[in-house]
């Protein structure tokens, strides 16, 4: 079975994002880049995947930049066997990811597609969902479990109230949450034998999939700062502040 | 131009949440349609119809509806998609799960989490763990959104006296089954709608010390949340942690005791009203959003604590 893994390029998680003095968009500009966090889980859990047999390929997909090329280069060196990279400007719309995704996964005859929850740049969460109902395909999201066996797969969800469990037919498409695995680090001889694995390059033209926009940004601006507060000395002062001054017990 | 807002309910009652997405609602357009949909969910869609400035309530029920499955309450939400301009949910597992489905299947965008309502295609919605706030406008047809509760107030519970119909539920997709369900019990308040929340975090240092977070918030009728490394570290249970990824709040009192105040923290707690921050590292990031600060071990603070209030 193959698995398909998406890797986002995103600002690397410790960084704090500057908004332009213009409010045209975020400055990204001389900042650290990294794979999404939760891209990381989803490459790391296909990797198990392939070494306890049950993937026979992985094969991480981004869709960005040509900068992107650096992610995929990542993953291969974690374990993924290839790479395709659809190329497009930075911010592609979840919905044309999907599309993108969608032609892919059947181009390739995929069997598991495991997506990140979340991008920690654009805060959408929903790729992995929107893949799967293009691709009339179920569906488990937010896995902090994943137990493929014969034609299904198990999935432990994290839902408000605690854990879900639900089984899918293969092919299925998973999102990734924060505690399905830890990601290892790449090693250097790895690093060097990523350099020599295929990496594609399509567009979406190539993939048949029209990128149309529905959601036009107008402005980003920096969120109202909080006043700063105090310092108090001691549990009598603080319960003191509480009720007289914040009058909140 | 009309709004089809989805509940969230329990089967007998609406979430605070559906309160707060119907405000948002409300500053879209004043048509407003709610969906109750669930095995079975009559109490909550009289509950919804009560609700002011409900025009109509659809009660959905049957067995393709229990359990949330994604595949099946996407399947109702777009057959009755047509006749509306907005859909709407409060953000929660349930909708994000299902609603970029919706919108796949109407090829239109989703905006997710917005926070305000600029105009009936306008919105705003905070992006990089709320570092940035982006405003966006939908070009699309029918507008498919999520609605941060923590940003709306909740409406009136009562005033309204809209009809309830009945529509069908879908097929259950047969590629999709639930399993089971491992839920965390507990008396105390729900965290997104807790008034006031008690968080430990990875200085608490184990499961048996959270016992003197939980102390606290029973004094103070609160909620108890915690940080993702109280999480991972296996203190306290998955859905109780509050940041980027987890539970976005914003009560009356958020107090925070062994939470340096990393970037995905703040991005769930930055909202409250009032911050308290307990850490023995001075420079500890959390205090630059705490209204009050204590430098100390929270050992001594929060037994302290439990017992003067
Ligand atoms: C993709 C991604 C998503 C994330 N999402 C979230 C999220 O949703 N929510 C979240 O919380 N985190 C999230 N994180 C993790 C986040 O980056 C931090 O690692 C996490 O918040 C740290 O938790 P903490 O503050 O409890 O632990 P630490 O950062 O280790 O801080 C512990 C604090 O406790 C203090 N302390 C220790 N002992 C005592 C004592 N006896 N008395 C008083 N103070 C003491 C220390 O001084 C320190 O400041 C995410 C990370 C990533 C990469």
């Amino acid at each position: 079975m193959k698995v398909l893994v998406g890797v986002k390029r995103v600002i690397d998680y410790n960084v704090k994002v500057r908004v332009k003095s213009d409010n045209t968009d975020v400055d990204l500009s001389n900042t650290k880049m990294a794979i999404n966090p939760f891209c990381e889980i989803a490459v790391e859990e296909a990797i198990r995947l392939k070494e306890a047999g049950v993937a026979t390929e992985v094969i991480a997909v981004s869709v960005g930049t040509s900068a992107s090329q650096e992610q995929l280069r990542t993953a291969m060196a974690l374990g993924a066997d290839r790479a395709i990279l659809v190329e497009s400007e930075d911010g592609a719309e979840p919905l044309n990811v999907a599309k993108a995704f969608a032609k892919i996964m059947e181009q390739e005859e995929v069997g598991l597609v495991i997506l990140g929850k979340q991008s920690i740049d654009s805060d959408n969460n929903q790729v992995g969902q929107m893949l799967a109902a293009l691709t009339k395909r179920p569906q488990g999201t937010f896995a902090s479990k994943v137990a493929v066996d014969g034609n299904s797969v198990s999935v432990t969800r994290e839902i408000d109230g605690g854990l879900r469990t639900v089984k899918l037919e293969l092919p299925a498409i998973v999102t990734t949450d924060l505690r399905l695995n830890e990601p290892r680090f790449a090693k250097l001889p790895d690093i060097m034998k990523a350099k020599r694995k295929p990496l594609e390059t399509k567009t979406f033209a190539d993939l048949g999939v029209e990128a149309k926009q529905h959601i036009q940004l107008d402005k980003v601006e920096a969120p109202a700062a909080r006043q700063g507060g105090v310092k108090v000395g001691s549990v009598d002062e603080l319960i003191q502040k509480l009720k007289d001054e914040a009058k909140v017990i | 131009m009309a709004t089809l807002l989805i509940a969230e309910h329990n089967g007998t009652e609406l979430a605070p949440a559906t309160l707060s997405a119907l405000t948002a609602a409300q500053q879209i357009g004043s048509d407003i349609t709610v969906l109750v949909a669930g095995a079975e969910a009559k109490a909550a869609a009289d509950a919804a119809a009560q609700c002011a400035g409900v025009s109509k309530v659809l009660l959905a029920e049957g067995d393709s509806l229990a359990h949330d499955l994604a595949e099946n309450l996407s399947e109702l939400v777009l057959s009755l998609a047509g006749d509306y301009s907005h859909v709407v949910a409060p953000s929660n597992s349930v909708s994000k799960d299902a609603m970029p489905r919706v919108a796949a299947l109407l090829d239109v965008g989703q905006l997710s989490d917005i926070t305000a309502v600029l105009s009936d295609a306008q919105f705003q919605r905070p992006i990089y763990a709320g570092n940035a706030i982006a405003t966006v406008t939908s070009k699309d047809a029918t507008k498919v959104i999520t609605v941060r509760a923590a940003a709306f107030d909740k409406a009136a519970a009562t005033g309204g006296s809209a009809a309830v119909e009945t529509v069908s539920a879908p097929a259950a997709n047969a590629a999709s089954a639930w399993v089971a369900d491992e839920l965390s019990e507990s008396e105390r308040p729900e965290l997104t709608a807790a008034e006031r929340i008690v968080s430990g975090g990875r200085g608490v240092g184990s499961a048996e010390n959270f016992a003197l977070v939980e102390a606290l918030a029973d004094k103070l009728g609160a909620a108890v949340g915690a940080s993702r490394a109280a999480v991972d570290s296996g203190f306290v249970a998955n859905d109780l942690q509050v940041g980027q990824t987890g539970k976005i709040v914003a009560p009356s009192l958020y107090m925070a005791f062994g939470i340096s105040g990393a970037i995905q923290h703040l991005a769930g707690m930055k909202d409250s009203k009032v911050i308290v921050a307990v850490n023995k590292d001075e420079e500890a990031p959390i205090f630059q959003v705490a209204d009050y600060g204590l430098v100390g071990d929270l050992f001594d603070v929060l037994p302290e604590l439990t017992e003067k209030l």
